[in-house]
Parts: structure tokens; C-alpha cells; sequence
């Protein structure tokens, strides 16, 4: 019969234990009990899925299929209440009883709860479970005042998600300077001013004596008798090892279940892995030590006994976009015999301490820049002399890529701290299983699963080895603010952000590319209807001059021609600013109007001025034109006045930006000669009534446009443009026309939000366009009012020979 | 023949606005020269790929140092040392960087000994 191996907690360190032990290919029987209802996730992720990084599907580690795969009995959503050493059984809280042969502790640990009053009022949490993280989401938002007791790794993440969610954010922290466990005082005021920087309020060395309010939280009152006022409160106040049921079963228990160096407990047959355990005096509260416990229990459960576990010198890593904390080893350099090695900059926030001990590192600080962490912890682990390094301890020679290079790392060197994968193994398994994908060498070799900093080290392993690399698709915005775009425009609208700088600097690196900053531009505008900070730096060289930079750098003119429709006094001051400024192409587009080709910069403003016709908008993500027919007017088919309604259409949205080009159309009747329904959005004119389509394109694709609503009468039809127009401009990402857009969210979704919605939320839609309307103006009308050198050629001050 | 290398007043620095580029002629040069908020760098004005106008473009930054990238199939470069960050196949190519001053609110621009071959 094969044994019975049980494994009480479903987290990271119990079931990293029963991946090594499948590899083993040992015969067990596995049932694992997992009081939380998931399947197994890092819960390390959790930060990035309460920052809105991640959702739940981005950190399962491994899911339903991998337990169904291995044969392993999951029992989830059971806690176990007792284990019986000597029958050699756990009960569940439902009764049930396992038996076992051996069994795996792997309980991982709970919040600790300081001592004061108030703790079990509502709006009180902790931060551990996944659970914990969907009902901070929840019940977080704009508006709400939210305190964290606690300024360590969990207590700095939670407060920067909860900012994220909207919060105003307070974190407070018993210590004198924040997270004192990894950084010396001087390290954690530089931490401070980070947070500070980004509207985190910091209240050190304050004392939390009760939590305040009837039923509900709102507020709290120190030792020393100040009061802050919170309606939400997250206690991040350290960790306490789930060590009960071995205590109660009669196990040796101290803060943890004691193991020995091959994670044995004091019970035969029974073993302990992970943050429940104590080994030499010592407990944990970070995985890499916990996956090397893993790999030795695999090996003494199997009958492998290798060499035991000891502990390595923890490193741990802030996971907050934007704050670079990294922090390994004995920093103190009080200790006899350590001496330090430093380098500030308090203007760019930037702090480094090397602690040494016989010439070998001891320990590092990094505040503000991290980008050196791997060199020092292979120093660290390696114990290597740095005498000869010593004048390059803290500025290397810079890289190639100014980065870390891994071309220069050697095989043996850990790639992955969290999961221990070496550099050479990971090489192998690119080569030996063929993987060209991040999600494959996750899966083979579990490198970059822990908490993700070697991300971007992997990747750039996999580009130069595997013939194949495929790039995944960038779910963030761009490197520079690493958010995907619903987050950033949730941020962007809740969190009243007005211009691009200050989204950059709170959100982001500060810097920004020609990938952000015109997106960024584009969602404060919206998100404030025009009211935003325009800051044209952030803007393609477009729409700074409001032309279309051309493969010579000159520009290209179309003025809009609302509708198609022109007069000849139109048509001479055209033919007349054409000669006048020797344009070198006249041409008729296909969009229904006339393009000027070959325009100097410095000669925009007085061309603009001569021709007398407003921007055509033809080089903006904007509303291009409205294409019409020559409809009832004309035509002898004609059954809607199409013409005065594509005229209409363009006066009520034209200067408006949208996420991608806008183009439209009105026709008379269902024959369609301008083609409405391939347009972004179109009016189809019927015998008595009008189709509103939307989302059709004849570009790089085609797509036949889908039927928004049939009204009667042609203002419900400009109306049903406008709640779509508008529901575009605020849903969708930058760069994606509607065509993506309507495929994205469905007809049926974009129907119920728009034209079906109820009367408020359409009046709302409406409102909002029409603010945005009235905040905008034909951007030629910059010639009166140019920015400094907006068009000008700039002489040199001294002539040049 | 080659003019000295010489140091030439440019324009106030108000001329060029924070985080853009302005394009000067000088000599044999076409300078584009931008402003990065407390400091100012200037490159040559057309890009290695096909000539676009590098002073068009947005500043973003790469591996921590500030960049430009071309309005017409964004390259991008490098403001501080001239060299090509992006695309990887553009690595070898370069443009040329200036020395830049500011005093009295004035920007001036080293221009180089020799001149560019034409
Ligand atoms: C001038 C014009 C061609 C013409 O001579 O007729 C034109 C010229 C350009 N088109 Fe177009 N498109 C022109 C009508 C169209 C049309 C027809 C229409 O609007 O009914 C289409 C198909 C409909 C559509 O937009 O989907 C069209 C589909 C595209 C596309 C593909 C869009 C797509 O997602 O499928 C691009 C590339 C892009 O936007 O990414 C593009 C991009 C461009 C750009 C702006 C390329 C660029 O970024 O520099 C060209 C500018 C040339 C220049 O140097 O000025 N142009 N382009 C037309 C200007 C219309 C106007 O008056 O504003
Ligand atoms: C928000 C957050 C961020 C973190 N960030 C980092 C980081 O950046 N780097 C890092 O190294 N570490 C980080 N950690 C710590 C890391 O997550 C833990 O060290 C790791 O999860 C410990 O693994 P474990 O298996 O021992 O415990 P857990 O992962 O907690 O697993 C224990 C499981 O057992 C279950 N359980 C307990 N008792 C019973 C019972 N009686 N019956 C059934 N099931 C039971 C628990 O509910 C839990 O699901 C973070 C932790 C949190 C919460
Ligand atoms: S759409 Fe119909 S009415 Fe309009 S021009 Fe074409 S055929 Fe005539
Ligand atoms: S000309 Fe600059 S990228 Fe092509």
C-alpha cells in the first residue's frame, strides 16, 4: 500500500515542500488541508493585487489541474482542529478524520494583534489572505481616511495599495524610523521622505493605544494623547507562527514548532515547513529560507537525507513601484569588527550602505537604488574578498545596458533568491525543454514566482539564450509607469491627477517616454473634461503644432471641411495658400477634404491665418471627420438629410481627443456611398428612422460596424452618437479604436451602458462631453497665442561664419 | 578648411521650454537642444535612422539616462552620449553631442574644431 502523506496549509512553503517531494518521485498518497478556500497562490503577489497590479488568476501558482494532475486529494476550505501523534490522525473541523503515515506542518502564521482597545470594531483588517486583499479592495475608495499600524515591508505595501485604491493614507509606526528590522535610521528616513513624497502621511514612533469610534472605526488615539480620525484600519504589526495544534498535540513548541535541521518535529513521522517553524531559536517571516526548507524536507521524507537546513542571511526587497528599498544581512555596523561603507544623495533620495567583516560583505542597504542588489547578495552568499574591489564597492564600472548584466554572471550565481534557481539552471532548462516564454520558465524552473524582482533578470536570460523568445504581452502601460491602463485611468480620475508630471512622479519613475506621456496626456484630459494642466512636452510633435510631420520633417495641412462640404471662396483662399507657401502636393484625401503637403514649420500660424478654416484635426488622435453623402437633399434615393446631420454631428464633437483616431459618417439610405458602416461610428438614414452603428473599420482590417439602436427622429440619432462617443472616450485604452473596443466589451455591454442606460447615467455621459466641449477650441487658433518657439526658428544669438 | 573650436551664444534658456528640444542651425551644424529642467544638452539634430528631426521628439529616459526618441520611427537616443539606446540594430550608430552652458539665463553651445563631413 502506498503511504499516507498528509499536509496540513495549502500556502507557499507546504506546497513548494510537495513539489520537491513529486520530484523526488516518491509514491505518496498526498491529501493537503488548506483552511483558505483557493487553490495554491504566492502570497507574496498579494501587494501587487491590492495596488491593482494583479488580479487572482496572476498569482495562482499552481491550480486546480496541477492537484488533478498529481493525484493530490485537496481539501479546501478545511481547517484542521487536531492531530493525534500517537493514532496518527488529523480531525477537521467538520468531523472528518484523515489518517496518516507521515504528516507535514506547513500552517504558516497569523497577524499579530498588539495589545489595545477597540481591535474587533468594524473596519479593522489584517493583511494575509487573499480574502483579507478583496475585502480591502472593497471597501477602499476615495474619500475614506485609512490608518496602517505598522511602517515594515507588509505595512508600507498595504498603504501604498490602499492609496492606489483612492485612500487618503496614514501609516503609523511604533519604531522611531520606518521598517528598523531591514534599514539603519538613517536608510528608514529616506524611506520616509519617499512616502511622504508620495502622499503617504508617516507618523513615527507613536504608540497605538485604542482604536476609537461606536461599531465602527474612526479613528485613533496614541499613547501620547493625540488622535488621528480613520475610518478604515489595517494592522501590519508583525506575525505570530500558527503553532497551536502542535502545541496541543504535544509537540515541542517555543514561538514555532521546533524542527531540526531536517525540518523533523519532536514527533516521529511528523515534520514542519515554513513560517510555523522555529530551527535554531530562530522563526521566519520570508520565503527564500522557507523553499530551502522545502528541498530538505523533500529529501529526509523520501529517504533522501541530504545535507541539512541553515539559515542564509535574509534579503528582503519594498515592493512599492517607485521606492527602491533593498536590504540583506547584518547592516549594523556596531558590531565589532564591521565597518561601513556609504553613499548619499539626499536629492535624489538615494542611500547605500555596505556593511564588511573581514574584508567580506556582512550586509547591505540600498534606499532609492536597488539596481545593484544581485551583485551584492552573490557577494554576500559567496562570502567573497573584497579586497581588491574596495575603490568599486559602491560605483561600478557602469554595464553595458547601465543595468546588471547577466552575460556577466557566473552559472553557479542565484538568479531567483526567492525560489534559489541559479543562473545555469535556468540556461539548461531553456535549452534542454525548448522554452521560449516567461510563463514556461516559470513553470519549469519556478524562478521568478517568489516576488518577481528577478523578472526582468530572467527575461533578459531568456532573450539571449532561447533562439525563440517570444515577448508577452505588456499588460502594463510601459516600464516607466507600470500599471495596466483601467488602473491608471481609475487613479488618474479618482485621485483628481491633472497633469502628466504629477502622474509620473506619483505613479511612475518620474520620467516617463513617448510610450507614456502621450497616453497620460490623454487620460488627465478626459478625466478632468478638458480641465487638466496641458503640458505639450508630454505630446507628440503632432500636436504641439498641430500638423502632421511629414518623412522631411515638414507638415501637412487639412483644414476641416465639416461634412465634405466646401464653398469656392473656400476652395481659392485653399489654391491661394497653396502657391503662397509652395506646398508641394494639393490633394484631395480620402477622407473628403483637401491635404496642404510640404509645410515649414515656422510658416504654420500665417498659412492657418490665410486660409481661415479650422483645424482638420487630420494628425491628432481626435475626431478626424464626418463623412457625408449628398443624402434627401440631392438624391434621388435619399430618405434623411444627410449632409445637415454629418455637419451637426462634427460641430458637436470636433477638437475633442479621443483614445484613437475618430472617424465618421452620415448617409441617406441604406446603399451607404460614404461608407458609414465602416466608420467609428455611423448614421445610416432609413425611411423614417436612423441606424446608429458603431465600431466599423476599412483600415489594416475591415469590420462591418454593429447596430448601437434605430430611432426615429435625427436628434435621438446625434444623441446616441454623442453617449457612444463619450462612453468611448472614457472606456476605452489609448491607442484602441472602436473596432477593438466594441469587440473588447461587447455590443450588448456598450448598449446597456450608453443608449439603454438609465436617464441619470446617460444625462451624466452627456454632461461630461459637454464640458469637455466647452473647454476646447480650434488648436489653430494658437497662432494668436503661440508657446514660446511654438513655431519659430530659433537664430543663434552670435552670427556664425 | 577648419574653423577653432568655439563657444557660441545660443538663446535664452525661456526659449526652450522644460522636457523639449529646440532645433539651431550653427555653421555646418544643425544642433537640436533640449531642456531637461536644470540642465540643458544638445545632440545633432537628425536622426541616424533616416534624418528625422530629433529635436521633435519626446525626452523619456533608458536605463536611467535621459533619451530622446524620433518623431518618425522612434529611435531613440541617447542625450548625453549621443548613441543609439533602441533599436537593438541601431546600437552601433551615433550622433554627435555638444557641450552645453548656461549663464545669465543665456544657452550656449560648444561647437567642435573640425566640421562635419557633408
Ligand atoms: C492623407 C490621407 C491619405 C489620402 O491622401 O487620402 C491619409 C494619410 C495618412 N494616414 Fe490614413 N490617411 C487618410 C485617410 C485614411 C482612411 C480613409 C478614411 O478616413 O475614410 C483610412 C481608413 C479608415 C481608418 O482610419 O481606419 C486610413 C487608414 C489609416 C491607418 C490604418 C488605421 C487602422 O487602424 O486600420 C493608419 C495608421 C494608423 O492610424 O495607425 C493611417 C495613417 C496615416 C498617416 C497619418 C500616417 C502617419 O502617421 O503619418 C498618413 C499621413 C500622411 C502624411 O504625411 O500626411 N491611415 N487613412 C487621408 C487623410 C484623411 C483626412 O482628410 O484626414
Ligand atoms: C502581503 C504580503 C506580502 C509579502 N511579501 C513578501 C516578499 O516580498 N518577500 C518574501 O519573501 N515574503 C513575503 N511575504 C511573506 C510570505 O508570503 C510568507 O513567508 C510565506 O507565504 C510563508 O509560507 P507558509 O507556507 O509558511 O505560510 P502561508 O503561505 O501563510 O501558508 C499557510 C497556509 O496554511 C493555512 N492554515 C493554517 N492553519 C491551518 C489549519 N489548522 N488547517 C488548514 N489550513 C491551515 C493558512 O490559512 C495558509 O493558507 C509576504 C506576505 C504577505 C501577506
Ligand atoms: S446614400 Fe443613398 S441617398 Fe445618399 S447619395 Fe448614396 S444613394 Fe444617394
Ligand atoms: S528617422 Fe528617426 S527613427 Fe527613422
Amino acid at each position: 500500500m502506498r503511504e499516507r502523506l498528509a499536509v496540513v496549509g495549502n500556502g507557499m512553503a507546504g506546497v513548494a515542500c510537495v513539489e520537491q517531494i513529486l520530484r523526488h518521485k516518491q509514491d505518496f498518497e498526498i491529501t493537503i488541508f488548506g483552511d483558505e478556500t483557493h487553490v495554491n497562490y504566492n502570497r507574496i503577489m498579494l501587494s501587487p493585487v491590492l495596488a491593482g497590479e494583479k488580479s487572482f488568476d496572476d498569482i495562482v501558482l499552481n491550480g486546480v489541474d496541477w492537484y488533478r494532475r498529481h493525484g493530490i486529494h485537496a481539501r479546501l476550505g478545511a481547517r484542521v482542529a487536531a492531530i493525534d501523534p500517537v493514532a496518527r490522525t488529523v480531525a477537521t473541523e467538520d468531523g472528518m478524520v484523515t489518517e496518516f503515515d507521515r504528516l507535514i506542518l506547513a500552517t504558516g502564521s497569523s497577524p499579530l494583534i498588539p495589545r489595545m482597545e477597540g481591535v474587533n470594531k468594524s473596519g479593522v483588517f489584517v493583511f494575509r489572505t487573499y480574502d483579507d486583499a478583496r475585502r480591502l479592495i472593497e471597501l477602499s475608495g476615495p474619500g475614506i481616511k485609512a490608518a496602517v499600524i505598522g511602517g515594515g515591508l507588509l505595512g508600507l505595501e498595504a498603504a501604498r495599495g490602499l492609496q492606489i485604491q483612492g485612500c487618503d493614507v496614514t501609516v503609523v509606526h511604533l519604531a522611531g524610523t520606518l521598517m528598523e528590522r531591514q534599514l539603519d535610521a538613517t536608510g528608514g528616513s529616506y524611506l520616509q521622505r519617499k512616502m511622504e513624497a508620495m502622499g503617504i502621511r508617516v507618523m513615527c514612533g507613536k504608540s497605538t493605544q485604542a482604536l476609537l469610534g461606536n461599531g465602527h472605526v474612526e479613528g485613533l488615539r496614541f499613547h501620547d494623547g493625540e488622535q488621528i480620525e480613520a475610518g478604515m484600519v489595517v494592522i501590519a504589526a508583525g506575525i505570530r507562527p500558527n503553532a497551536e495544534l502542535a502545541r496541543a498535540a504535544g509537540l515541542k513548541v517555543n514561538r514555532g514548532v521546533v524542527v531540526n535541521a531536517h525540518m523533523e518535529t519532536s514527533a516521529p513521522g511528523i515534520y514542519a515547513v515554513g513560517e510555523c517553524t522555529e530551527f535554531e531559536g530562530q522563526t521566519f517571516g520570508l520565503v527564500a529560507p522557507l523553499y530551502e526548507q522545502g528541498k530538505v524536507l523533500a529529501a529526509a521524507v523520501t529517504g533522501n537525507r541530504g545535507p541539512g537546513f541553515s539559515a542564509q542571511a535574509p534579503a528582503a526587497k519594498l515592493k512599492i513601484m517607485g521606492v527602491e528599498v533593498f536590504s540583506a544581512g547584518d547592516f549594523d555596523e556596531s558590531h565589532p569588527g564591521a565597518e561601513a561603507v556609504r553613499y548619499e544623495d539626499p536629492a535624489q533620495g538615494i542611500y547605500k550602505k555596505l556593511v564588511l567583516r573581514n574584508g567580506r560583505l556582512a550586509g547591505v542597504v540600498l534606499v532609492g537604488d536597488s539596481s545593484d542588489d544581485h551583485r551584492y547578495l552573490e557577494w554576500l552568499r559567496s562570502g567573497a574578498d573584497l579586497a581588491k574591489q574596495r575603490r568599486h564597492l559602491l560605483a561600478p564600472p557602469p554595464a553595458a545596458d547601465g543595468g546588471f548584466d547577466a552575460a556577466k554572471m557566473a552559472d553557479h550565481d542565484t538568479v531567483c533568491g526567492c525560489l534559489g534557481v541559479s543562473k545555469g539552471v535556468i540556461i539548461e532548462a531553456i535549452h534542454e525543454h525548448g522554452i521560449c516564454t516567461m510563463a514556461q520558465l516559470k513553470d519549469r524552473t519556478r524562478a521568478s514566482t517568489g516576488c518577481g524582482s528577478c523578472t526582468g533578470l530572467c527575461q533578459s536570460l531568456l532573450k539571449a539564450v532561447a533562439p525563440d523568445f517570444e515577448e508577452e504581452k505588456a499588460k502594463v502601460l510601459c516600464e516607466c509607469v507600470p500599471f495596466p491602463q483601467d488602473k491608471l485611468r481609475e487613479i488618474i480620475r479618482t485621485q483628481r491627477l491633472e497633469s502628466v508630471q504629477s502622474v509620473l512622479e506619483i505613479y511612475g519613475n518620474g520620467k516617463g517616454c513617448e510610450v507614456c506621456k502621450p497616453a497620460i496626456s490623454y487620460l488627465v484630459d478626459v478625466a478632468s473634461c478638458g480641465g487638466h494642466q496641458e503640458d505639450r512636452s508630454a505630446r507628440f510633435i503632432n500636436d504641439r503644432v498641430h500638423a502632421n510631420i511629414q518623412k522631411d520633417g515638414t507638415f501637412s495641412v487639412v483644414p476641416r471641411m465639416r461634412g465634405g462640404v466646401t464653398t469656392p471662396d473656400e476652395l481659392r483662399r485653399i489654391a491661394d495658400a497653396a502657391e503662397k507657401y509652395n506646398v508641394r502636393m494639393v490633394k484631395v484625401t480620402g477622407s473628403q477634404r483637401i491635404d496642404l503637403l510640404g509645410v515649414r514649420k515656422e510658416d504654420l500660424p500665417r498659412m492657418w491665418e490665410d486660409l481661415g478654416m479650422p483645424s482638420g484635426q487630420a494628425y491628432a488622435k481626435g475626431v478626424r471627420m464626418v463623412k457625408t453623402c449628398v443624402g434627401s437633399e440631392f438624391c434621388r434615393f435619399g430618405t434623411q438629410d444627410s449632409i445637415t446631420t454629418g455637419i451637426e454631428l462634427e460641430r458637436r464633437l470636433e477638437n475633442l481627443y479621443t483614445p484613437h483616431k475618430t472617424k465618421l459618417a452620415v448617409v441617406g439610405c441604406p446603399r451607404n456611398c460614404a461608407e458609414a458602416t465602416v466608420k467609428d461610428i455611423g448614421l445610416v438614414g432609413q425611411d423614417g428612422s436612423w441606424q446608429v452603428v458603431v465600431g466599423g473599420a476599412a483600415g489594416k482590417g475591415v469590420r462591418k460596424a454593429d447596430l448601437l439602436i434605430t430611432v426615429e427622429t435625427t436628434a435621438e440619432a446625434l444623441q446616441a452618437a454623442e453617449l457612444f462617443f463619450q462612453y468611448y472616450r472614457e472606456n476605452a485604452n489609448y491607442l484602441e479604436r472602436t473596432y477593438d473596443f466594441v469587440e473588447r466589451l461587447g455590443i450588448e455591454k456598450i448598449r446597456r451602458d450608453t443608449v439603454y442606460a438609465p436617464e441619470d447615467v446617460r444625462q451624466r455621459l452627456l454632461g461630461r462631453l459637454r464640458r469637455s466641449k466647452e473647454r476646447s477650441s480650434d488648436a489653430w487658433l494658437e497662432r494668436y497665442n503661440p508657446r514660446a518657439t511654438q513655431f519659430v526658428q530659433i537664430q543663434p544669438l552670435e552670427a556664425m561664419q | 578648411m577648419t574653423a577653432s573650436e568655439r563657444w557660441v551664444k545660443v538663446t535664452h534658456s525661456s526659449n526652450i521650454p522644460l522636457h523639449e528640444g529646440r532645433a539651431v542651425h550653427m555653421g555646418g551644424h544643425e544642433v537640436a537642444i533640449f531642456n531637461l529642467g536644470g540642465r540643458f544638452v544638445a545632440v545633432d539634430n537628425r536622426c541616424p535612422h533616416g534624418g528625422g528631426p530629433l529635436a521633435d521628439g519626446i525626452v523619456g529616459s533608458a536605463s536611467g539616462r535621459p533619451t530622446v526618441t524620433c518623431p518618425l520611427h522612434n529611435w531613440k537616443v541617447c542625450l548625453e552620449t549621443g548613441g543609439v539606446a533602441r533599436p537593438a540594430s541601431g546600437s552601433g550608430a551615433c550622433v554627435r553631442s555638444f557641450e552645453v552652458s548656461v549663464t545669465g539665463g543665456i544657452v550656449s553651445v560648444k561647437i567642435p574644431a573640425e566640421r562635419p563631413a557633408r
